[in-house]
């Protein structure tokens, strides 16, 4: 089977062309990263402003926990049926597919947001404040670089499970890594279906440490410095699981 | 909603099938999960490999891992075990770092204590340390549910019934209401889930309410 999925692999025909790997994979990065971007876009400064200003808070982890719920399969026919008439090309699609991903990746960074901020320490927003900071200073100067560490994390699991969830745009006739996965099982192709599932895999595995690099350079080492003196135990190996920004959700 | 009306038998059917395709792999995660978090707390070396590899496993799509199992157990595509399986791989995923995080979060002074008061690590581990990370364990376990419940619904793909298959159904007919009884019976069946974990907790942690209730 391994040797199979290998041969499978290895094979140049199916790495060229318009239903080739690497279309398939920047397919896949294209729709991931579009929907993480935009879902950043919307849930960090809401974020920043539930976790500042405290206001909403029980509202959004509520509509957050709740969204979670939302199964992305069933979400995705909905908005097919729906908005799918409204469109034309591939448009009909696209849309609905990147609905579904980027409501599945706001709840993890909006949590990360939040929680980094409500996280800061109170003497470093008192102290900021003694020095004649205001609201949005403190926001920008302190809290913001304070919470990096979680908004990360949260964007890190979000992107998990965007990359892994993408797969099923190609039930609807898009394309991305998951077309191998579909194709395959049509035709019990098995090669090519297990060669899609470890292509995914691979893909988020290596854009996990790609985000993992880019904390690196974002987070300011004062906090990482402190943060490793404590007994908290911080693998550098370069992934995260989704679990820690998951748990904010309770 | 007279689709509902007319189908509210197979909707309780499947609704059946679903709780049991996502719960029965909660309860078997837990206990797989207990002893890898015991084992990564235990040996510091382990931690990273044991939550960098089993965090690696919520990576696979779901889609495929339902795919892969039939030909890695031997079963067939249809058999619900390849679910549970594949459930029971995703909620250990979750787990293990929570187990251990939870373990790790115990009061050291705490251990010593039980310790002197002559508690063997086994007894130890059974009637202070596991008891006191409830509530931390009872964290990741409520997210691993409500994940499981909507991760389930992919199964439709696959041809195994439960929920997700009015998904499909509704899918192929162009015919909404079906998909919307079925998200809402997820949602639903998550909230559930999320209920009865709470409530166990709270049963599991008596001392909590105990310490609210003098305060």
């Amino acid at each position: 089977m391994i040797n199979r999925i290998f041969a499978w692999l290895t094979d140049g025909a199916h790495w060229q062309g318009s239903d080739g790997i690497l279309r398939r994979l920047v397919e896949h990065l294209g729709y991931s990263l579009t929907a993480v971007i935009i879902a950043a876009l919307i849930a960090i400064p809401l974020g920043l402003y539930i976790g500042h200003t405290g206001r909403g808070r029980v509202f959004v982890v509520n509509l957050a926990g709740a969204a979670r719920a939302i199964p992305s399969l069933g979400l995705l026919f909905i908005a097919v049926l729906w908005l799918g008439p409204k469109f034309s090309g591939d448009i009909a699609f696209l849309a609905p597919a990147g609905l579904v991903l980027i409501v599945l990746a706001i709840p993890p960074i909006l949590s990360g947001a939040y929680a980094g901020v409500e996280g800061v320490e109170p003497d470093a927003r008192d102290a900021a404040r003694g020095m004649g900071m205001r609201g949005p200073e403190v926001l920008r100067h302190v809290e913001l670089p304070c919470a990096l560490p979680l908004i990360m994390s949260g964007i890190r699991s979000a992107t998990l499970q965007v990359i892994a969830t993408a797969t099923i745009a190609a039930v609807v006739g898009l394309g991305g890594l998951g077309r191998f996965l579909i194709d395959g099982l049509a035709v019990r192709d098995t090669p090519q279906t297990a060669s899609g599932a470890l292509l995914v895999a691979l893909l988020a595995l290596a854009v996990d440490m790609v985000l993992a690099l880019v904390q690196r350079f974002v987070v300011s080492r004062g906090l990482t410095g402190r943060y490793r003196t404590a007994q908290t135990f911080d693998s550098d190996a370069g992934v995260t699981p989704p679990a820690p920004a998951l748990q904010h959700s309770a | 909603m007279t689709w509902l009306q007319d189908h509210l038998g197979d909707v309780l059917d499947l609704t059946v099938r679903h709780i049991y395709l996502a719960g029965v792999p909660l309860i078997l995660g837990l206990l797989i999960a207990l002893p890898l978090g015991w084992l990564a707390r235990r040996h510091r070396g382990l931690y990273p490999i044991l939550i960098v590899g089993t965090s690696l496993l919520y990576t696979i799509p779901s889609l495929a891992l339902f795919i892969m199992l039939p030909f890695l157990l031997g079963t067939q595509i249809l058999d619900p075990t390849n679910v549970i399986v594949a459930m029971t791989i995703y909620t250990v995923a979750l787990l293990v770092r929570t187990v251990a995080d939870g373990l790790g979060a115990v009061p050291e002074a705490v251990n010593q204590s039980a310790t002197a008061m002559g508690y063997k690590r086994g007894r130890r581990f059974m009637s202070v340390e596991l008891p006191l990370a409830v509530p931390v364990i009872s964290a990741g376990l409520r997210v691993a549910a409500v994940s499981n419940v909507s991760i389930v619904s992919v199964a439709a793909l696959i041809g195994v019934a439960q929920l997700g298959s009015l998904f499909t159904d509704g899918f192929n007919r162009a015919f909404m209401e079906p998909i919307i009884v079925g998200v809402i019976s997820c949602v639903l069946l998550a909230l559930l889930f999320d209920g009865v974990i709470i409530g166990v907790t709270r049963l599991a942690t008596p001392w909590q309410r105990a310490g609210k209730a003098s305060s």
